[in-house]
């Protein structure tokens, strides 16, 4: 019993960081009804720069990357939207999923030139043994649960952004009506510009947790993509806190089928997807107004 | 209709010698089998491969709008399925590769039962999950050689001939009987009342299912036949390769060179994929030795090619000199194009292929 409650509790911990995954994907979707079939190797990209960096400025924390990654990501975010995917946009679904998906194609074999195929991993130091004693002699790692609060805190932000402020306003007028939202002044282009950067922001962090929590190598993010597509689905189109339950379902998920057999973990993330997808195309959190 | 004067029309006089190059072409291809050399006959097969994959999926995105990146799950099913009969059943290599393609297919029912639940680009990553799941299912088979694979005996392979003709022989005619039957199939379907039905769901699902068409059972039928061809193609490339595993069998790659094939030569064209397929081939003989920077390139070319020349190769040219030679589509003809008598004109606005 104790087992099965300590990896349930793993599940969840885990799922914290496939909704860290998933915001991204959720928040670009549900501003321009874009899907970036890339957003897994943009991940193992800033996993990569994180690495990157440590070797070049001498610094020990990876943590201390993300000063320097999310500015950069959110610039690149900024620019690939408005260079390769606006002109994509339009009533036609197939050229912006055809794009990211040679963008994947290209970010994947890119990394595998540039850093070999090898696995890599970010050291992060006496945080990932740390943990912290629970009652019934069950223990909870400090740096899954800090995946945990991060995911939480990230994912209130953007709610904070999207529902208080100005930009938020902008951006929901745009994800109900892209044309009225245009007439009322709001610079779409611009606008969209400015949530690939968003969602590019959670890819840093999302690249920097993973890249401490396991080891991952260039060609890990068609699977990374599929878990926050998981969760996104699971949780239900456009409602962040929902895709972040859903992360946690998928997590939980996993954690039950490894528990049974280790060859199980991902098979049964999977198939609770499906199941979901059933029993709940809409999603277990589906947004009111949809 | 004002004018009453318009006739609408499919076939043109450019399709018409196109139909008889193509008689010439075909002859030449399926001679072939008795002079060419081993290693053009087993290069000239995986193209046809290639070529068949291509226009399926090319029939699944560019006209049924059902853009899949799971293909790959029916091409390892298929090549599964293959292994499956020929190792734990004992059969011939005909049952065998019957088997595949009825594999994929019976397969695609159930997939398309879940899938289809998710539209555009959710429904292409759903597909891909597929994939994911047969992998992993495939992976913990031990009879199938789980996660390292499993390679067909030699004797099986050499039991493959068909009136005294070389393995490779077969194989390249079996692919290019694959390759020309997906194109005719996709032909005929286009040129029917379904594949009008087709383009209509393509072109605005709404509009398609306020005029009555059962956009579900279309679409079911699109994809149950493409995982039938899928899986046929699957089997034969595996039977040429002897040895399959779950990484290789279900890799996203398959699906990669699928889009990349019709991409280039233009979505949405019959015409579009072989071209495609032609410019795929030409770059894997000049680029295959540069590893990593191959895909890279192929990445960098598909993009431009869809940000720059949305309609591919094909489509371009097609467009620019109004060319068309599997027509498809319903022209409409007005009187100064043909001069027709009244009488006749107004009798025969319909169709007429």
């Amino acid at each position: 019993m104790k087992a099965f409650l300590d990896s349930i509790l793993s599940g969840v911990l885990l799922g914290s960081l496939y909704g860290l995954f998933a915001s991204g994907l959720s928040l670009v979707f549900g501003v321009m009804r874009l899907v970036n079939v890339a957003h897994g190797d943009f991940i193992v990209l800033a996993a990569f720069l994180a690495l990157a960096f440590l070797h070049i400025t001498g610094i020990a924390s990876p943590f201390l990357m993300l000063v320097i990654l999310i500015p950069l990501m959110f610039v690149l975010g900024y620019l690939l939207q408005r260079g390769v995917l606006n002109p994509a946009l339009g009533p036609d679904i197939l050229r912006p999923v055809l794009i990211t998906f040679g963008l994947s194609v290209i970010v994947q074999n890119g990394l595998q030139q540039a850093f070999s195929a090898d696995s890599q991993k970010l050291q992060g130091g006496r945080i990932e043994t740390a943990s912290i004693p629970l009652p019934d002699g069950l223990a909870i790692g400090t740096f899954p649960l800090l995946t945990l609060v991060v995911a939480v805190a990230l994912i209130g932000l953007l709610q904070w952004i999207l529902y208080r402020t100005k930009l938020g306003r902008a951006l929901r007028a745009t994800s109900d009506d892209l044309s009225t939202a245009g007439l009322m002044g709001v610079n779409t282009p611009h606008l969209f510009g400015i949530a690939a950067g968003l969602a590019m922001v959670t890819v840093a962090v999302a690249g920097v947790f993973t890249g401490i929590r396991a080891s991952f190598d260039a060609s890990a993010g068609p699977a990374w993509l599929i878990f926050a597509f998981e969760a996104v689905i699971i949780g239900g189109l456009g409602s962040l806190w929902g895709t972040l339950a859903g992360g946690i379902i998928l997590g939980i998920a996993q954690a039950i089928g490894a528990y049974l057999s280790p060859a199980w973990q991902m098979l049964a993330g999977h198939v609770v997807f499906l199941i979901a997808l059933m029993f709940f195309p809409r999603g277990l959190f589906p947004r009111r107004s949809e | 209709m004002s004018t009453a004067m318009t006739k609408v029309v499919q076939s043109s006089r450019t399709s018409r010698i196109a139909g008889l190059v193509a008689i010439v072409l075909i002859l030449a291809l399926l001679s072939a089998a008795g002079w060419a050399d081993r290693g053009t006959l087993s290069l000239l097969m995986e193209f046809f491969c290639y070529l068949a994959l291509a226009e399926m999926w090319n029939l699944l995105a560019g006209f049924a709008g059902i853009v899949s990146l799971g293909q790959q799950a029916f091409l390892g099913l298929g090549g599964y399925a293959l292994f499956f009969a020929a190792l734990r059943l004992g059969w011939n290599p005909l049952e065998a590769f019957l088997l595949a393609g009825v594999a994929g297919a019976i397969i695609a029912v159930p997939s398309a039962l879940v899938v289809f639940r998710l539209h555009g680009a959710y429904l292409a990553i759903g597909t891909w999950v597929l994939a994911e799941v047969l992998r992993l299912i495939f992976s913990e088979v031990p009879s199938l050689g789980a996660g390292s694979g499993i390679s067909l005996p030699v004797k099986f392979a050499k039991s493959v001939h068909l009136g005294g003709m070389h393995r490779d022989a077969v194989l390249y005619l079996a692919a290019l009987a694959l390759a020309l039957i997906t194109i005719l199939a996709s032909y005929l379907l286009l040129r029917s009342q379904r594949g009008l039905a087709l383009t209509a769901i393509r072109d605005n699902e709404l509009g398609a299912r306020s005029s009555g068409v059962r956009i579900f059972s279309v679409k079911l039928m699109v994809f149950a036949a493409t995982g039938l061809g899928t899986g046929f193609t699957g089997a034969l490339l595996y039977l040429a390769k002897l040895r399959i595993s779950p990484l290789a069998a279900f890799d996203v790659n398959w699906t990669s060179y699928m889009i990349f094939m019709v991409v280039i030569g233009g979505v949405g064209t019959l015409e579009g994929p072989i071209v495609g397929t032609l410019v795929y081939f030409i770059l894997r003989q000049y680029l295959a030795d540069l590893g990593s920077w191959y895909l890279i390139i192929l990445g960098v070319v598909a993009v431009t090619v869809m940000l720059r020349l949305p309609m591919g190769i094909w489509g371009t040219v097609a467009r620019k000199y109004d060319i068309s030679l599997f027509p498809t589509r319903r022209r409409v003809l007005f009187d100064q194009d043909k001069p027709t008598t009244p009488g006749v004109a107004a009798s025969s606005a319909e169709t007429t292929a």
